[in-house]
């Protein structure tokens, strides 16, 4: 039992010590995201689905605030999840 | 039924953003993390070849004279080396370090193109501002390559490496077919 809760917290220890990099990868698709968001606010003439009949087929399949936030999402719940679970598996290795 | 050109320089972006995603996550957590899973390795090399694959139906239908044909195609094939190159290593086909150096190579071939088949001046219009930007974007990004390939681990380098592609997606963003550059457009740019 004492082992178990020493491992436990020797692991908790190794999540706090190597968080920047956890942090980082987490937050790359998020502020990727984000960027979009901001870009179709300050640009709202760039999302055409606000205004459809003004535009043709491509202008519509092709927004790009709203493709950077596409990509966003694609990365962090497609890329991310593995790579969080390799950095953390890699960091307590080292410990 | 075919895009606008604009259009397409936004594809092409948005293939750079997640290119430079997956290159920063890489500068971050190390190669050793990243190439823990297959095919996470093959990943960016991947798109890159894939990227240079589709450059030339761009260069075919929306190149109108021979000088920006041969840009295009010279950046198809700058795309496919890189990609065959970085696969061919992550696979282990080939060992010769020197392949990084393909890298930095097809930057510099990228670069020139940008820069000797632009023959406007920089505010002329958008797209002769975006031309002379990303040519010079590129070629600085071959002097970050260069570093890369002498020091593969350095994450200076790598996360160098990575802000230069989001560089180049952010200025294929910016292009339209026709539009004016900090409110310069010569009359001659084809403005109705």
């Amino acid at each position: 039992m004492d082992a178990e809760l020493v491992r436990q917290r020797a692991r908790a220890r190794v999540r706090a010590r190597h968080s920047w990099r956890h942090t980082a990868v987490s937050a790359l698709g998020p502020l990727t995201a984000l960027a979009g968001l901001i870009w179709a606010l300050v640009q709202p003439y760039r999302v055409t689905l606000l205004d459809p009949d003004k535009h043709g087929f491509w202008h519509l399949a092709v927004q790009p605030p709203l493709l950077v936030i596409l990509v966003g999402i694609v990365f962090h719940f497609w890329v991310v999840p593995g790579l969080l679970a390799d950095l953390e598996e890699v960091e307590e290795r080292r410990s | 039924m075919e895009p606008p050109a604009e259009v397409v320089h936004w594809m092409f972006g948005v293939g750079f953003v997640f290119l430079g995603l997956c290159l920063l996550a890489e500068a971050i957590v190390g190669p050793e993390v990243w190439r823990r899973r297959g095919w996470r390795g093959y990943l960016w090399p991947g798109i890159a070849f894939l990227m240079g694959i589709l450059m030339w139906p761009v260069m075919v239908f929306y190149t109108s004279s021979a000088i920006h044909m041969l840009a295009h195609s010279a950046w198809a094939q700058a795309l496919m080396l890189v990609g065959a190159a970085q696969l061919g290593l992550v696979r282990g086909k080939l060992h010769n370090q020197l392949w990084e150096l393909t890298l930095p190579f097809a930057l510099v071939v990228s670069g020139l193109a940008f820069l000797l088949h632009e023959q406007n001046p920089w505010f002329f219009s958008r797209s002769a501002f975006l031309h002379h930007a990303l040519g010079w974007t590129l070629l600085a990004g071959s002097v970050v390559c260069l570093g890369r390939a002498v020091q593969p681990r350095s994450p200076v380098f790598n996360a160098g490496f990575a802000v230069m592609i989001v560089a180049v997606a952010a200025l294929l963003f910016c292009d339209r077919n026709v539009a004016p550059i900090f409110g310069h457009l010569s009359p001659l740019a084809g403005a109705r």
